[in-house]
């Protein structure tokens, strides 16, 4: 025993004295960023599979700044990953870069500690209002008014559908008459219900998270102005009328049998797109990418998109902070305006098709004459700016997350046979559990 | 290292062969004996340092996270005192779901896992044909990957088109959402922990059968002993420590479970275990607490209690398995 024991130990000690080796190999990494003589590296933190495009901007931006060399990490690091170690690093105030992403859902986090931020007002970000949606530049500024981040996309939203199988289902399939079957979410689950008793081998919607997350923004929209926390971080799940509304519609659209159960982003969701066993998405810009790469060649203008019910909608986007960690924070906070101005946006979303969040990008010739041959030569800068402009800002509170995930745990257990009335009453309990 | 820099004098060898003392002897006298009594300390030195700061460092800071409200979210960090274990024991129904969870899964994969390893070792500590081949090949799952072997797995579980559910079918049953019911999520779970260690424990076991005295075994035959006989008064006896060793990894291990069951949902959400948590254990829990809603103090706490309760049920089993041979 005593030998193994020590052993152990020896192999203990080895890793960590490999641990030591590889943490000074970072901080030799670190270094070299700080080095004299005006020369200065940028480092930019993004995520997600495509990245955010911006390649050919650094290239751009290193030739008019010559002293400057940017350094990009985190292409192809999912969202919650990135979050996590986001935290990490902004709590403990090291190792962030010097320019970070922060996503829609994320962002409202990061106020709590927006001490850590360089005020981006303090850069003469306040002159740049004018050039983002204004929707999108307040997701971006602190209650107490400090300009945490700039906005780079939006989600947009819009349906995309399956022309085929609304052929076979006898409902139209050109694009604008689709788009004025469904003024509202009710008439929306009325077709549905039309498809449901024409179709029975396919669904008319994935999932009934995606529905409840597009009805929820767009009550909240319209009615109170926030979901589960109001505006003093105070949390209502309970008592705000949009939510309940809007599982209530869910709930609706589950009971008549219109939803496929799939868990968002699972392989069987992903199997779904590829077997083709539902026949409408909500659709903000960058589902579009997700459709074409989930469902492949074979489907090839299968899909369309169309105006979404109710009142436009959002899903997703990301604003660009610079933690006051970066050594190089006036650097930084005018790289991140060069990435997020007018142009920046329209190259970013000729690269990935990340739709714009400045109304000057969305008024451009070359995202207005967007099409998409994959999705039947759909006219997609349109339909998505249109839907985009449109939206009203929702407050998000700091948990929001921990609390929509509860929610839509209790939707998902309505899927697997839950009656309603139960499934909500866990939605709240848990719910507040979860943004204690 | 910071164990080189110190003036440390030269081993035993080259102080023998030392040309002409610079010291006098009374002082050599004196760094000879610092040089008996230090030397080894800071041979063993770096290994402490890095303890130190790896094993004990985190060790006491999560006992003093676990007296705080610490998140990221708050400015300021104070001192609640046991108010986060008064919470977590009273007002928390999902951390003892989680328990519940955990121990469930514990005790469905390693009852089984232990005694089909045992049989295994049995069996494979005859003289068979091909005995090298088959020793190999149960200790052959342990090389997978547990993120591989939950893909795998998730797979076979998977509600539409799953090969679980397609045999299931072919028996005439219908098909099963292993991720609906939480008996079925435990029982896919376990099947994915088991496939993985079964191989690891009947290794352990055969090991140890192979260092009984085989004259023991002559000794039984010769008195009449049927092979039933010998396994229950000789093998098992002889394997008690071994049983105990194979039961308190088994116990770290499956309090431990976290890859199986996150993995099992694949997808966004996965750290809830389930729709309405069925197969969420005490450590996804940990990081859903810590991760998701930031309570860091908070999750100091559940970190802790994990760590009582995985030290009482070690000594439970320690307990139970003394009493192995000893009740003959």
């Amino acid at each position: 025993m005593s030998v193994t024991s020590r052993r152990r130990f020896a192999a203990i000690a080895l890793a960590s004295v490999a641990v030591l080796a590889s943490a000074t190999a970072c901080g030799g990494d670190d270094s070299s960023s700080d080095s004299g003589g005006g020369k200065v590296t940028l480092v930019v933190d993004v995520f997600g599979d495509q990245g955010f495009g911006y390649e050919d901007l650094y290239k751009q931006y290193q030739t008019e700044h010559p002293n400057v060399t940017i350094q990009e990490r985190g292409k192809g690091l999912g969202l919650g990953d990135y979050n996590t170690r986001l935290t990490q690093q902004i709590t403990a105030g090291a190792g962030a870069g010097d320019v970070v992403a922060l996503e829609e859902g994320t962002i409202v986090q990061f106020f709590a500690q927006a001490d850590k931020f360089v005020n981006l007002a303090d850069h003469g970000a306040n002159d740049l209002k004018g050039n983002f949606l204004p929707w999108k530049w307040e997701g971006g500024v602190t209650p107490d008014g400090k300009v945490l981040g700039l906005g780079t996309d939006v989600g947009g939203m819009a349906v995309c559908y399956r022309s085929d199988l609304f052929k076979a289902a006898g409902l139209p399939t050109d694009r604008e008459q689709v788009g004025a079957l469904w003024p509202t979410w009710d008439d929306f689950i009325a077709q549905g219900q039309k498809f449901a008793a024409a179709d029975k081998k396919h669904k008319f919607v994935d999932s009934a998270t995606n529905f409840y997350n597009i009805v929820l923004m767009q009550t909240a929209g319209a009615g109170t102005g926030y979901t589960y926390f109001d505006k003093s971080n105070k949390l209502v799940i309970g008592e705000n009328p949009a939510v309940q509304t809007a599982f209530q519609t869910t709930t609706k659209m589950i009971g008549a049998g219109l939803s496929n159960n799939l868990r968002s982003f699972s392989n069987e969701w992903n199997a779904g797109f590829k077997n083709g066993s539902f026949a409408t998405i909500g659709c903000p810009a960058w589902m579009t990418g997700v459709i074409k790469g989930q469902a492949g060649d074979a489907a090839a203008g299968k899909w369309d998109v169309a105006k979404a019910p109710g009142n436009g909608g959002n899903w997703g986007g990301s604003w660009l902070a610079v933690p006051k960690s970066s050594k190089h924070q006036k650097e930084a906070a005018e790289l991140a305006k060069f990435l997020t101005n007018a142009k920046g946006q329209t190259e970013a979303f000729k690269k990935v098709g990340n739709l714009p969040s400045s109304p000057q990008a969305l008024e451009d010739p070359a995202v207005l004459a967007a099409t998409n041959e994959y999705f039947s030569g759909a006219p997609i800068g349109k339909i998505f700016a249109a839907g985009a402009k449109e939206l009203k800002p929702v407050y998000l509170g700091p948990k929001n997350q921990a609390v929509r995930d509860a929610v839509e745990n209790a939707l998902r257990s309505i899927e697997q046979g839950k009656a309603a009335d139960a499934a909500w009453q866990d939605a709240v309990k848990n719910g507040q559990a979860a943004g204690k | 290292m910071s164990s080189l820099k110190t003036p440390a004098p030269p081993g035993a060898s080259a102080r023998r062969s030392r040309p002409a003392p610079r010291h006098s002897p009374a002082r050599r006298r004196q760094l000879n004996r610092l040089d008996l009594r230090f030397t080894p300390y800071v041979f063993v030195l770096p290994f402490f340092v890095l303890f130190a700061i790896f094993g004990v460092y985190p060790i006491v800071y999560t006992f003093w996270i676990a007296m705080t409200d610490r998140s990221p979210m708050n400015a300021t960090i104070s001192f609640v005192g046991l108010d986060n274990f008064v919470e977590l024991f009273t007002n928390d129904p999902q951390f003892w779901n989680a328990v519940v969870n955990t121990f469930g899964m514990f005790a469905l994969s390693t009852i089984p896992q232990l005694i089909i390893a045992l049989l295994l070792a049995n069996a494979l500590n005859r003289r068979i044909r091909g005995q090298m081949f088959f020793r190999l090949a149960i200790a052959m799952p342990i090389i997978t990957s547990t993120a591989v072997v939950a893909l795998i797995f998730s797979m076979i579980y998977a509600r539409e088109f799953g090969l679980m559910n397609w045999l299931l079918d072919l028996v005439g049953v219908g098909p099963v959402d292993w991720r609906a019911n939480r008996f079925a999520s435990w029982f896919a779970i376990a099947t994915m922990v088991d496939w993985r260690w079964v191989g690891y424990n009947a290794l352990i076991y055969l090991a140890a059968m192979q260092s009984i005295n085989k004259d023991v075994y002559e000794a039984a035959a010769l008195d009449g002993a049927s092979q039933r006989r010998q396994f229950w008064s000789i093998t098992i006896p002889q394997l008690r420590p071994t049983i105990i060793f194979t039961l308190i990894i088994s116990t770290i291990g499956g309090l431990q479970l976290f890859t199986e069951p996150l993995m099992f949902t694949s997808g966004s959400g996965a750290l809830s275990g389930g729709t309405e948590g069925q197969f969420q254990t005490i450590t996804m829990y940990l990081l859903d607490v810590m991760n998701q809603r930031f309570r860091w103090g908070y999750a100091g706490a559940v970190a802790l209690v994990l760590f009582l309760l995985i030290a009482s049920v070690s000594f439970l089993n320690y307990l139970l398995a003394r009493r192995i041979s000893s009740d003959k």
